[in-house]
């Protein structure tokens, strides 16, 4: 491959990411990964309930998926140390999506926890993926924290809202040595594309997929943005300019 | 003896291990891990730690999410 895609060493084989929240079943959700080609998704730790029939892992595992915790729900640095914790225990991998939100209304990352807690899983031995505002300055503190990719939102989580700063982005792109992977707010498959052709190296979504009305279609079409955008970026786009400029010759017309 | 487990009082047999704790929940081996008052405990000691009165103990496992 002449573009690999490389987080902390490791080589993914796609640039989607999927996330497995909000799929209806477990058959949905299976055949949406397999459309998506991602070969890593989240999942998250919760409370034990006895009584639940499957677990995400047997289709992760059917399919030969990295998995990638996350802390999702997570209010405070504590909480998401703990849960990170638990997540290495229970997975056997140090890899983490740390998520700490500021509150359930906004689901928006509160900044200062998120670099106290990525501060604290680093010299703990994890690798972070840090779940992050569309914040230059924020992304490159998570950067000297040890982080070992920076996953800006494109709008808050679950909105569908799509990049509505995207010269953040490209600010967070221009100013980054790890990875920049946008995670958050994607709503169709022009956003995945856009995020790409921002220079994102990657894109985490769920429930642009997981929760639109043909999950597994849905997945296709962001497979093929990601892919799409990709090339459009390493391509070199025009510049834009306010005046027409023939690409047909000006000499050489018919005269009448 | 009494444990606090995932914020429910429970009455569980004395001297019990988190092995037997999580046998008893039914915790699937792959996706489960376990803290007791906020310490993780790890996998290799799940079968000789033994559990106290009035500890408080997680059970959390991996679900679809985000």
């Amino acid at each position: 491959m002449d573009d690999p895609f490389v987080i902390a060493g490791q080589s993914l084989s796609s640039r989607l990411i999927l996330g497995t929240g909000g799929a209806p079943s477990l058959d949905v959700l299976d055949a949406a990964l397999v459309a998506s080609g991602a070969d890593m998704c989240t999942v998250a730790m919760r409370r034990l309930e006895p009584s639940t029939r499957g677990s995400v892992l047997d289709v992760l595992d059917r399919r030969g998926v990295r998995v990638l915790p996350n802390t999702a729900g997570c209010h405070t640095a504590r909480e998401a140390v703990l849960t990170a914790q638990l997540a290495r225990e229970a997975l056997n991998t140090s890899w983490v999506k740390l998520e700490v939100i500021a509150d359930d209304d906004t689901l928006l990352p509160d900044g200062t926890e998120l670099v106290e807690a990525a501060l604290e899983l680093v010299a703990d031995g994890f690798t972070v993926l840090p779940y992050t505002n569309d914040d230059p300055i924020l992304a490159r503190r998570l950067e000297q924290a040890g982080c070992v990719a920076v996953m800006p939102l494109g709008s808050p989580i679950g909105t569908g809202l799509g990049i509505r700063n995207p010269h953040n982005i490209e600010m967070i792109v221009t100013g980054s040595s790890v990875p920049v992977i946008l995670d958050a707010g994607i709503g169709t498959a022009s956003d995945a594309a856009l995020a790409m052709e921002l220079g994102c190296d990657g894109v985490l979504l769920a429930s642009a997929v997981t929760r639109s009305q043909d999950p597994a279609l849905m997945a296709e079409a962001m497979a093929a943005a990601v892919v799409a955008g990709r090339a459009a970026r390493r391509a070199g786009r025009i510049p834009q300019r306010w005046h027409a400029r023939a690409s047909s010759p000006g000499e050489g017309l018919v005269q009448t | 003896m009494e444990l606090t487990v995932n914020g429910e009082v429970r009455q569980i047999t004395d001297a019990a291990t988190v092995a037997d704790l999580l046998t008893s929940a039914g915790a699937p081996d792959r996706g489960s891990a376990v803290a007791v008052d906020g310490v993780v405990v790890p996998r290799s000691e799940w079968q000789t730690w033994r559990l106290r009165p009035g500890q408080r103990v997680e059970l959390v496992h991996a679900v679809q999410g985000g």
